[in-house]
């Protein structure tokens, strides 16, 4: 059994915990350094607000230990906020992990009222539910990432390697694919 | 449908905040502090909670000006009150394109008999509850997050927990009764019969619920947490003490470790002066007002 360690400084963690261990993963919750060394099969970084999250995990002295991690090739998940904290690019903001060539650029898509649901084909998956809650954009993917899915033309799931993320929720739909195309990698 | 996932889009945008903590600001300066200590949101008004006790008279919606001054100021998600039933200033603040709105028992009530009809609007609000009776009316007329009331402007901790104990007792007994039992608590509660259903099978409310009013310390947060809410508001809290920065970093710290005593001592050091408050006793020797009255 996969054991997964869930960002847990803020945000929808529950969400990622509740879907994964129904899908026979074991997760636990990431609020200190001392919690990774619980040994990590992979990482999860959910939605959130990323100014918290990358406040605290630096604060926190978690961000350095998670980017060791992620670079030495531990499979991580990051959505929506996950993503800004995962980007080596964040358009008039901080960077925070890092260590995936995307640019993004935060709200992107507008305040709440431009929140909205769609659908979309994600390569080896087939057609998810997307939903995005002020979402960013992937305004750049750089050399070797491969966009899983699109919305009009604009990336919103992007793989680079161990790494997947994406502007949209998949935590939020009940549709378990997602997660389990991210297993697939852990295994 | 279209309203249907609007719903959806603003439950889940609730979700987002869980774990967090929404501060009052009066400035886009105090915004700005707000987000650079964690704050999740920011609550745009005019006057805190403590001041708008102190100052008496109607209180109403803020200046549509100072709120998009504080929407400028920071990249985290704005929310505002309009007053209770006020459903003209609910269509203003949706017109200025505010993430939340807090239909909210701290300014004074529009309406003495109706809530807003929320399932009207795109934009989502938040709704204040004493117990499970009000917030299931309050998620039946269309609000997306509930909190408790406390009361508000006070530094007082304990009506915030006595409202959040309530809640959890009700849906605890909610969640025992037999199947056939639940039509009669419906009743006894007067909310919607799908409302009682849910909670009945799920042991929760159907929304996010976060703490509110009178919250002063880390270890309030914490209790708060403890207890069950999701998150925090801290309204008159912050900006009232002696060190705001340092007070509302520690107070989300403090939500984040909730269950780790030795960084809730650690985060409670050398936070100078909490707002020095004012208990339920002296708001009724005052006859000051109890918010957490108005409606029901």
């Amino acid at each position: 059994m996969s054991r997964i360690g869930v960002l847990a400084v803020q945000g929808a963690f529950r969400e990622h915990i509740d879907v994964l261990t129904d899908l026979g993963a074991e997760c636990f919750e990431i609020r200190k350094t001392a919690d990774l060394e619980k040994g990590a099969d992979a990482l999860v970084i959910p939605g959130g607000e990323s100014t918290v999250m990358g406040k605290l995990t630096r604060d926190l002295g978690i961000l350095p230990v998670m980017g060791e991690m992620v670079r030495s090739g531990t499979p991580v998940m990051g959505t929506c906020a996950g993503l800004i904290l995962l980007a080596e690019e964040v358009e008039g903001g901080d960077v925070h992990l890092g260590t995936l060539p995307v640019a993004v650029r935060r709200n992107a898509y507008g305040r709440q009222l431009g929140s909205f649901s769609a659908e979309g084909e994600f390569a080896g998956v087939g057609r998810v539910p997307l939903e995005f809650i002020r979402a960013p954009m992937i305004t750049r993917v750089g050399e070797g990432v491969d966009v899983l899915c699109e919305l009009d033309g604009v990336p919103v799931a992007v793989r680079y390697g161990n790494q997947l993320a994406m502007s949209f929720h998949p935590e939020l739909t009940g549709d378990l694919r997602v997660h389990r195309y991210f297993l697939d990698m852990v295994r | 449908m279209e309203c249907n996932e609007r719903y959806g889009l603003n439950r889940e945008l609730a979700q987002m905040l869980k774990g967090g903590v929404i501060m009052d600001v009066t400035t886009p300066e105090q915004a700005r502090i707000a987000e650079k200590a964690g704050a999740c949101t920011v609550m745009a008004l005019e006057r805190i909670p403590a001041d708008i006790r102190a100052a008496g008279g109607v209180s109403r919606m803020s200046d549509p000006k100072m709120i998009k001054g504080i929407q400028e100021a920071v990249s985290i998600p704005v929310m505002a009150k309009c007053r209770i039933g006020h459903f003209v200033e609910a269509q203003i603040l949706e017109a200025i394109e505010i993430d939340y709105i807090d239909e909210s028992e701290v300014l004074s009530p529009a309406d003495d008999v109706h809530h807003i009809d929320k399932t009207r609007f795109k934009v989502p609000f938040v709704c204040g509850a004493r117990d499970l009776g009000e917030a299931l009316r309050r998620i039946g007329e269309g609000a997306s997050m509930i909190r408790t009331k406390g009361e508000p402007g006070t530094g007082d901790v304990v009506q915030a927990v006595s409202h959040m104990r309530a809640m959890n007792m009700q849906i605890a007994e909610l969640r025992a009764v037999r199947d056939d039992e639940v039509y009669e608590y419906a009743k006894g509660l007067q909310v919607p019969l799908d409302l009682a259903q849910y909670v009945h099978r799920n042991g929760r409310l159907p929304v996010v619920n976060f703490a509110a009013g009178g919250v002063a310390t880390p270890a309030d947060a914490a209790l708060m947490m403890q207890l069950g809410a999701d998150g925090v508001f801290v309204g008159s809290g912050i900006f009232k003490s002696g060190n705001p920065e340092k007070r509302a970093a520690a107070i989300v710290r403090a939500v984040t470790d909730y269950n780790d005593p030795k960084v809730l001592a650690e985060v409670s050091e050398d936070l100078g002066e909490a707002m020095v408050g004012i208990n339920k006793d002296e708001i009724e020797r005052l006859e000051n007002i109890r918010m957490a009255e108005r409606g029901q």
